[in-house]
Parts: C-alpha cells; sequence; structure tokens
C-alpha cells in the first residue's frame, strides 16, 4: 500500500507575518519557512502506518520554489521514501495545487493521500477536499484517528459539535488535524540518510495543469491593531469596571 | 444575481450562524435561498422560511442525507448549482467539509472565511491567523464562499418563505457515518454565547476546569472555551478550541485565564468586544490585547470574581 502526502513550505508558525506596506502582499522578506505544522502531523501519520507494517511507500509532494526541497528533505528525514517538487515560484492556488496533485495521484496510484488540515499562511482549508472531489474519493477532513483496515479506513474527526466517525473504502483522502499524534522530530542519521533519498523536480506544465490565477488579490493590508487597555488592581475593580465602564456586566 | 447558502442545522432546529450568514449573502445583493439538507429536517426548513430576507427554502429530506457527509450534499448542491451565482454556507465544520469539494467539481476557487462584502463583488478574508486582510475579486463564473459568522450580525426573524422540497440525486456512496461523540453541555454553545469564559494550560486539570473554571462561567451564564494547549493535554474536548484552527468567536465579553495570547489563539478571539486576562505573567502577550488585566494566580483571582459578580447580581 503506497501513501502519498502532500506538504506545503509555509512561513514559521511562530511569526507574526505583516503586510508590506505597499498593500501588495505578505512581507516575506527574511520571515523563516517551515514545513506547515498540520503536514508534519500527516507525514507522521504515514511514517506511522509503515512501521506498523500497514504501508509500503511514502511519497511526499510539495508545490513550491526551489526552496520548497529543504520542506521535502523534512518529510524524507521523518521517514518517507522519497521526494516530487513540483516548481512553482509564484503562490498557487488550492484548486491549482489539487489539479497537480490529482495528477501526481493519477501517475502513482496511492491508496491514501494524506494532506495538512489547513496551511497556515493562506488559512484556507480546501486543498484536500478539492482533490478527493477531483479523484472522485471519498474524504475524511479534520482527522483525529485513522484506522486502517483491509482497504478500508475508519477515521474520527474534529466536527463543531464533538468527534464524528465515518468509514471510507480506499482509495481515499484524509486531512490531518491537530490530535492526530505529535510529529517526531527527525534523528540526526535520519537527517544524513534523507540527503540520498530521490527528490524528482517536475514543473506543472509536465502535468498539463495552469496556474492561471482566479482570485485577483486587490489589496493586503493588516487589521486595525488593538491597543492594551489597563491593569486593575483586583477582582472587585474588575467587576466595578466591566459594569460602569464597559457596560458587559 | 441568486445566492445559494447551505444552512447549518440539526435536523430538529436552525443554528444562528445560518441567519448570519444570510446578513452576508444579503450585502453581496439579489436574491437568498436557503438549503436545509438533512433528515426529518422539516422543523428546521421552518425555522430558516422565517429569517428575513429569505425568498426560498430548498428542503431536502432524505436518509442519505443523515449526517451531512461530504460527498452526498456535495451531489446534492451540485445538482442545484446551475441556477445560482452565489453557492455560499456558514464556516462551520461541516461547510469546510462540503463547500471545497462543490467548488472543485464547478472548476471554481473557494473564498474561505469571508469576513467582509463590499461592491463590485470583492471580499475580504484574513490570512496568516488574521494578521492580514486579503481583499480579493473572484474571476469565476460561478463563487463559493464559506462565511465567517462571527463577522455579521444575524439577520431578523419576520420572514415567511415558501419551501419546495428538492431531491438528492443518485451519487456513489464513498463514506459512510459509523458514530457520534457528541459534547453534552447545558452551557450556551460557543459561536452565539455573549460571553466566554476561557482556560488555559495553566488550569493543569479537567477537575479544574470543573471546579475552578465552570462555576464562573455559570455565575456570568457564560460559554466555556478553552486553548489548544488545555485541549491537546485532555483538560476540556476538542469542541471547545478557541483559535486559527479551532472556533472563532466575538463575543461581548472574553475572559482569558492563564492563557498565554499565542497568535494562534489571539486569531480566534481578538475580534471580542471586551477582552479581560487573568495571568501571572506580566508580560503575558495576552496583555498586549486586553482592554483589562489582572496580574495574579488565577487559583485565587477567580474565585474572588466569581464572588464578586454574584455580589454584584444580589445587590
Ligand atoms: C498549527 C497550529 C495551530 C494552532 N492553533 C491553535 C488554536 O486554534 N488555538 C490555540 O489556542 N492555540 C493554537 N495553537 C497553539 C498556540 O501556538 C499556543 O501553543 C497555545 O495557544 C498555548 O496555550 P496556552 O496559552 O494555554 O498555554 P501557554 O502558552 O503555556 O500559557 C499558559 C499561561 O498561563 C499562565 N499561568 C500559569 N500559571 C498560572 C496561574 N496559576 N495563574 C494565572 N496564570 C498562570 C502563564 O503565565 C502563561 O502565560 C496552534 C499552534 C499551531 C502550531
Ligand atoms: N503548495 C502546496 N504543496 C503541497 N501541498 C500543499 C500545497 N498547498 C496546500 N497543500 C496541502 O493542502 C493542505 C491544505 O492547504 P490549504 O487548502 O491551502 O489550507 C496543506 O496542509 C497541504 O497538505
Amino acid at each position: 500500500m503506497k501513501i502519498l502526502v502532500a506538504v506545503k513550505m509555509v512561513t514559521d508558525p511562530n511569526v507574526k507575518v505583516r503586510a508590506l506596506t505597499d498593500g501588495t502582499g505578505p512581507d516575506l522578506a527574511s520571515v523563516k519557512m517551515a514545513m506547515n505544522p498540520f503536514d508534519e502531523i500527516a507525514v507522521e501519520e504515514a511514517v506511522r502506518l509503515k512501521e506498523a507494517g500497514l504501508a509500503t511507500e511514502i511519497v511526499a509532494v510539495s508545490i513550491g520554489p526551489a526552496k520548497a526541497s529543504d520542506t521535502l528533505r523534512t518529510a524524507l528525514a521523518m521517514g518517507a521514501d522519497r521526494g516530487i517538487l513540483i516548481r512553482a515560484d509564484q503562490a498557487v492556488e488550492p484548486l491549482a495545487v489539487a489539479k497537480l496533485l490529482r495528477a501526481v495521484a493519477d501517475e502513482e496510484a496511492p491508496d491514501l493521500v494524506l494532506t495538512g488540515k489547513q496551511a497556515i499562511d493562506d488559512d484556507s482549508n480546501q486543498t484536500g477536499q478539492m482533490l478527493a472531489a477531483l479523484l472522485g474519493w471519498g474524504q475524511a477532513t479534520f482527522a483525529s484517528r485513522v484506522k486502517l483496515g483491509d482497504g478500508t479506513l475508519e477515521v474520527t474527526r474534529e466536527v463543531d459539535g464533538g468527534l464524528q466517525t465515518i468509514g471510507l473504502s480506499l482509495p481515499a483522502v484524509v486531512t490531518a488535524d491537530l490530535r492526530l499524534n505529535e510529529p517526531r522530530y527527525a534523528s540526526l542519521p535520519n537527517i544524513m540518510k534523507a540527503k540520498k533519498k530521490p527528490i524528482a523536480e517536475k514543473s506543472p506544465a509536465d502535468y498539463g495543469v495552469s496556474l492561471e490565477p482566479r482570485l485577483r488579490v486587490i489589496r493586503v493590508e493588516e487589521p486595525p491593531t488593538r491597543q492594551a487597555g489597563i491593569k486593575v488592581g483586583s477582582a472587585a475593580e474588575l467587576v466595578q469596571r466591566l459594569h460602569n465602564e464597559a457596560g458587559v456586566l | 444575481m441568486t445566492t445559494l447558502i447551505l444552512a447549518e442545522h440539526q435536523d430538529n432546529h436552525l443554528d444562528e450562524a445560518t441567519a448570519k450568514a444570510v446578513t452576508a449573502a444579503r450585502r453581496i445583493g439579489g436574491d437568498v435561498h436557503l438549503l436545509i439538507a438533512g433528515k426529518d429536517c422539516r422543523p428546521a426548513a421552518e425555522a430558516a422560511a422565517r429569517i428575513e430576507g429569505v425568498a426560498k427554502v430548498l428542503l431536502a429530506d432524505d436518509d442519505g442525507l443523515a449526517n451531512r457527509l461530504a460527498e452526498p450534499v456535495a451531489a446534492l448542491i451540485l445538482s442545484l448549482a446551475g441556477g445560482y451565482d452565489v453557492l455560499a454556507a456558514p464556516a462551520t465544520s461541516t461547510a469546510k467539509n462540503i463547500m471545497p469539494r462543490v467548488a472543485a467539481l464547478l472548476d471554481v476557487m473557494q473564498i474561505s472565511d469571508v469576513i467582509a462584502v463590499g461592491e463590485d463583488g470583492q471580499y475580504q478574508r484574513p490570512i496568516y491567523a488574521g494578521n492580514i486582510i486579503q481583499t480579493v475579486a473572484s474571476d469565476d463564473p460561478k463563487q463559493v464562499l464559506t462565511i465567517r459568522a462571527s463577522a455579521f450580525p444575524a439577520a431578523g426573524q419576520g420572514g415567511s418563505a415558501p419551501i419546495e422540497t428538492v431531491a438528492l440525486p443518485d451519487s456513489p456512496r464513498l463514506s459512510s457515518f459509523v458514530g457520534n461523540e457528541l459534547s453534552e453541555s447545558a452551557r450556551p454553545e460557543l459561536g452565539g454565547a455573549r460571553i466566554i469564559v476561557s482556560g488555559g494550560r495553566a488550569l493543569g486539570s479537567a477537575e479544574n476546569f470543573d471546579n475552578v473554571l465552570a462555576p464562573l462561567a455559570d455565575s456570568l451564564g457564560a460559554a466555556i472555551g478553552a486553548s489548544r494547549a488545555a485541549v491537546d493535554a485532555g483538560y476540556v474536548s476538542n469542541d471547545l478550541q478557541v483559535g486559527q484552527t479551532g472556533k472563532i468567536v466575538a463575543p461581548d465579553l472574553y475572559i482569558a485565564c492563564g492563557i498565554s495570547g499565542a497568535i494562534q489563539h489571539l486569531a480566534g478571539m481578538k475580534d471580542s468586544k471586551i477582552i479581560v486576562a487573568i495571568n501571572k505573567d506580566p508580560e503575558a502577550p495576552i496583555f498586549q490585547i486586553a482592554d483589562y488585566g489582572l496580574v495574579a494566580d488565577l487559583f485565587e483571582a477567580i474565585p474572588e470574581l466569581k464572588s464578586e459578580i454574584e455580589a454584584k447580581e444580589s445587590a
């Protein structure tokens, strides 16, 4: 059984990204980049399935600039077997990412595709669902538990009201939520080994997918910032101010 | 211009997020129709028909829609899409699961988490955990939107839209429902609460959520929220997580107790009207956005706060 995992290079989650003053985009100069945290969870899940003897090969795919090969190397160091980098220097919308992933899935014929629930840069939360639709496969989004059977899958999902468990037959797409697992740190020997694992470089044209954006970004800006208020001395003062000043009690 | 909204409902009642999405759709202009997809969901359709500004309610009542699995609901929406320019839904976990599937099959980009609707088909949405607001316009023939309910007031009552039944088209069964473990609580729901009392890692245990935080929430008639750290540690269930990747809330009053104020948490609550922070570290980042900060040990401050509130109420 083969697993395909989609990994995106995004800004480090601890960085507060700012808008360029001319309003054309985020200011990414000198911002540290990292693997999208949800994709680390997706890779970890794939590696655990392989360690449990349930999967035989893990292929990691990233769409992005040359530097996204670092993100693929991280996936390889965590335990993926090989990587595919589809080079794109501009921002690629989820729909185009889904089309590229579909083309890779057509070629690789995986039994399972794992993606993150959401990329923490564009916060779109749509690529995995779109991919499942384009492939005509079932989907299990926001997964917090994955149980693989013989050609079947049982997935527990984090939903607004609590948890929902669904069953699917393979092939299927699963998107990883925060509680699915705790991703490992790659060990130094595994980082060294990962340097020898293959990464194939491709272009969107190889798959016949256009990256022409569907959404025009008119501008980006920072939201109004909240001002820090006052420090109160006691619970009694707090209640009095919430009542008299703020009018919320 | 006509918009179809996939309503958020629990079959026998309609969630308020739906009426908030109606407000957003009315700002786009044109007619607004609501789709109720479920099983034994006529009560939700009747509630939908009463929302002001709704021109028509489509009711799809079918066993195949019982748990709103993504594949059949997407197939249903696609079968109706021809008559609509905009397909929208409040950005609940149900819609976030379904709508991108619809968008892909229509070959259009989804605009996720719309927080403002402007002129000329422009939409605003937060990116980078809400640190940046992006204004976009779509070049696609149809638009697929999810709407951040907390950014819009609920549309009023008093409508009387006709209810029309529609049928679920045949589609391959790609997933099946196994079971739900839904949280039961007598407290208000996070999305609609006027006051939220939220706890972080500092609470230290599930017992402390129950014995320290919950009494304060109950004295205020408030909902309970939590940081990711508190959910990950198993103190409370996942559906209470507030933040970039949890629930987005904007109550009148948000009281953050023992929460440091990481950007991912702020993303879910910084549009609250009044923010109170209780934290023993005077340098905690949460104080930078709090209207009222109390530097204190929460195990002392929360019981005090509770008795002050009860004293005020009985005064
Ligand atoms: C991809 C991703 C998504 C995420 N999504 C979310 C999300 O949706 N929501 C979210 O909340 N987080 C999210 N996070 C996690 C976020 O980065 C923080 O780790 C988390 O919010 C921290 O939770 P906390 O404030 O409870 O814990 P901590 O950061 O550990 O803070 C605890 C605070 O309690 C204070 N404290 C300790 N003891 C006491 C006491 N006795 N009395 C008073 N104060 C005390 C401390 O001073 C400290 O400020 C996400 C992270 C990632 C990477
Ligand atoms: N450029 C990309 N390269 C690889 N995977 C991606 C890319 N963009 C999105 N994904 C995958 O899709 C998931 C959801 O992204 P999004 O829909 O943009 O929030 C991510 O967690 C990744 O697994």
